[in-house]
């Protein structure tokens, strides 16, 4: 390879600098050169495309240094064009003439970590490291101001190169942030900064073991960037500025991140008690563009109660394992400790007090132990966060403990359910799912459980389900009871349905009940405060045959499953209301009081009833149980 | 000692079988054993979704190897393949076992990054199985 002044673009030599010369032949390397010097293509689109210049300047690149007539890259078009590149990106146009003077060196966002781990040289870092900063404010005011920050920074930056060879052999992790350099990740692209940002960052990149010194400096050098206008870029910095500052547990979630995963969480789905439904969190997170199988493997870390959607803290663990893994960290094969729901419930609602003291700003700079300097820079940096974080360094603290105390009841039940398992979530957010998902183990009571949505649905298909005798005699059997259809079992004591006290006698089988049916009508018929009873189910006209009791009496023993039994709502409760209303009022009182004591009758029945059932049920069961084995012995003897 | 592990959608979805040779020669097993279970489905007939149904118990054995088999409602099918020579394993042991590839089969099933019916690439599936089938054989 012909190095040095043998660039032979058109004819005309051009010369190369020593440092220019490094560059270059270190990117034409990057380029696979194949045995006969010439290029890959694809590799070497991909450096243009790095070089943030427009494509029609890239063309005038191409012809101008001879590969297009020639059709591929060699040794001397390549330098030529590196060289343009740099003039193009300097500002001056796209000739030859141009090239022939002194040039910065051409900067190739993305790239450049390359060289700076291949030739970890100061001069060249510090050139290259000031052309990033001049190359993007495109001002020749920026460069000077930065120049003292980046002379404060001396001796670290020596450390930085010390550690830059050490990263050179394990260049994997800095790859796969230089591998997904776009990253819309707020749907908005500014190229330049968010590449920037990945830029700046990969060179100090924290392999795990970190010393703090790093981050201090890396920190640092990250303050002459300009202010970035997206959320994304702001966020990534504030992230890995702030997860730096925690160097020795890159699992916790900081203040700064919490806040921000809050704000992501609210702009899915308002209300942070409530849940982001599965297919919402994939397209989410599927915009971070890790590949698929890692997303499922953080998936599968956060949803701790597996239930298919995620809470508050199970988003904030989703997003923070996706923030880590866009910053190099390996996934974890389990959920750290430090991620867990739980644990960090604990943590934030120790930190209000803490932050009641001073405001956020003086927090993180008690944290890092960096001089106020960096406290202004702060602000300038992140104009977005700054109004929002000023603002509210006192409404942190109610805001932390508000949106704690709907996470806590949410985190115990989030671990109850996990204990429990319940599966069937919503019948709207993942369809196929939800038909395998509502499988057994145990299907009938989830839903129940957890779901007031889409109940009459899961009911509907409950009722079918539980009609042939749900399988275990321990559920509390709104479905259990109800959706035997009339005629058919045994257990006759199934109530039909009702519209009035005279169908009820009409009703055949449900001869044991029907005593009860017409006194409860009259009891309830007078009570107008029964509604707290009868909920105003008046849509109860779904479920006719059958389904469902006494909705009281139903009520006071099982008041867990009331959600789940909106359909059940007898229909005589419309009858029910109508008769009501007839009444003058002077008689309520008293009938009310009837009603209540007759309601408290018929509930002691029931409830007797209801174990009688539960025990037939099971001993039924049994016998099933046994007689299956039987025919089970019995079957290979048979088919040979 | 050979097992296998197979969950089948008519088209296989995860095989992990100890030890890893010789799985050629389970996945002939499963699509054999998978005509026994269309047999035991028509033949139960009724409509029912009951998990004691969705256990189809002990396919078929033969001198080397007993086959046992699970259906979901979906239509997924699970298949455990034991040695004959382990004795020791029950019915019952055999049910728990399906019982808890049902509930890793749904946990990846509920994750929104799953596309069913892509093979089954799930690490903490990986794992949950392999310490079923190290505890059980």
């Amino acid at each position: 390879m012909d190095q040095g002044s043998a660039a032979g673009t058109g004819g005309t030599l051009i010369s190369l600098s020593d440092s220019e010369q490094r560059c270059y032949s270190g990117l034409y390397a990057l380029c696979q050169p194949d045995s006969s010097g010439k290029l890959a293509a694809g590799k070497v689109a991909e450096l243009f495309r790095a070089s943030q210049l427009p494509a029609e300047t890239l063309h005038q690149v191409t012809e101008v240094c001879g590969a297009k007539r020639l059709g591929y890259f060699g040794c001397g078009q390549f330098y030529g064009a590196l060289k343009l590149m740099a003039a193009a990106q300097a500002g001056l146009p796209v000739r030859l003439e141009s090239i022939a003077g002194e040039l910065p060196l051409p900067v190739f966002v993305g790239i450049t970590n390359e060289l700076e781990m291949r030739y970890p040289n100061q001069p060249l870092t510090n050139e290259s490291q000031s052309h990033i900063l001049g190359s993007v404010t495109g001002s020749a005011p920026r460069p000077p101001a930065d120049r003292p920050v980046l002379r404060h920074p001396d001796t670290s930056m020596d450390k930085q190169e010390v550690w830059s060879p050490p990263q050179s052999p394990g260049i994997s992790p800095p790859r796969s942030p230089s591998a997904y350099r776009s990253y819309p990740y707020g749907a908005q692209r500014n190229g330049t900064d968010t590449l920037l940002v990945y830029e700046a960052k990969v060179p100090g990149l924290p392999s795990v073991p970190q010393e703090n010194s790093s981050p201090s400096h890396y920190s640092l050098r990250l303050q002459p960037e300009q202010p970035v206008i997206t959320r994304v870029a702001s966020v990534e910095r504030l992230v890995e500025r702030v997860e730096v500052d925690y160097s020795d547990d890159p699992w916790r979630i900081t203040e700064e991140q919490r806040e921000y995963y809050t704000i992501q969480f609210r702009s899915l789905q308002p209300d942070l008690s409530a849940l982001i439904m599965g297919t919402v969190a994939k397209n989410f997170f599927t915009k971070s563009k890790l590949p698929i199988l890692e997303l499922s493997h953080i998936w599968e870390l956060s949803d701790v109660d597996k239930d298919g959607a995620l809470t508050f803290p199970e988003f904030c663990t989703a997003f923070h394992l996706i923030v880590a893994r866009k910053n190099g960290y390996p996934l974890p094969e389990t959920l750290p400790a430090t991620l867990r729901p739980g644990f960090v419930e604990a943590a934030v609602v120790t930190a209000p007090p803490s932050e009641k003291i001073g405001s956020v700003d003086l927090q993180m700079t008690s944290r890092q132990g960096v001089t106020t300097k960096q406290e202004a820079r702060d602000e300038s940096r992140k104009p977005e966060f700054s109004p929002k974080r000023i603002p509210e360094p006192h409404e942190k603290p109610t805001q932390h403990v508000s949106t704690l105390k709907p996470d806590s009841p949410q985190e115990l039940d989030a671990n109850m359910k996990s204990r429990t398992r319940p599966r069937s979530y919503s019948s709207t957010s993942i369809d196929d799912a939800m038909k395998k998902v509502e499988e057994p183990p145990t299907p009938p009571p989830r839903p129940q459980k957890t779901h007031s949505r889409a109940s009459s649905l899961d009911l509907n298909k409950l009722f079918q389900q539980s009609g042939q005798g749900a399988k275990s005699g321990w559920l509390p059997p709104p479905p259990a009871l109800p959706p035997r259809p009339p005629a058919t079992q045994i257990f006759s004591f199934i109530p039909g349905s009702e519209k009035s006290s005279q169908k009820v006698v009409q009703q055949p089988n449900f001869a044991d009940f029907s005593k009860f049916r017409e006194e409860q009508e009259t009891s309830v018929r007078g009570g107008l405060s029964t509604e707290d009873l009868t909920p105003p189910k008046l849509d109860s006209t779904v479920v006719h045959q059958g389904h469902a009791p006494q909705k009281p009496v139903r009520r006071k023993i099982h008041p867990e499953s009331q959600s789940a039994t909106p359909p059940s709502a007898t229909p005589y409760s419309a009858a029910t209301l109508t008769k009501s209303t007839q009444r003058p009022p002077p008689k309520q009182k008293r009938e009310i009081q009837m009603a209540i004591r007759k309601n408290r009758e018929t509930n002691a029945v029931l409830t007797r009833l209801n174990s009688e059932l539960q025990q037939q049920l099971k001993v039924v069961h049994r016998e099933r149980v046994t007689l299956e084995s039987q025919l089970e012995l019995l079957r290979p003897v048979a088919s040979t | 000692m050979q097992t296998a592990i197979m969950i089948v959608a008519n088209y296989p979805l995860y095989i992990r079988s100890v030890p890893t040779q010789g799985e050629l020669k389970f996945h002939y097993t499963v699509h054999t054993s998978l005509d026994v279970v269309e047999e035991k489905i028509s033949g139960v007939g009724k409509a029912l979704a009951d998990q004691r149904e969705l256990y189809l118990g002990l396919l078929y054995p033969t001198e080397d190897y007993k086959v046992y088999g699970y259906m979901t409602n979906s239509k997924v099918k699970f298949v455990i393949v034991v040695d004959s020579s382990n004795t020791s394993l029950r019915d019952n042991e055999i049910r728990s076992m399906f019982r808890k590839l049902h509930n890793s089969f749904t946990d990846v099933m509920c994750n929104p990054f799953y596309n069913p019916g892509d093979p089954i690439q799930s690490k903490a599936f990986d794992s949950i199985v392999s310490t079923m089938m190290v505890q059980a054989f």
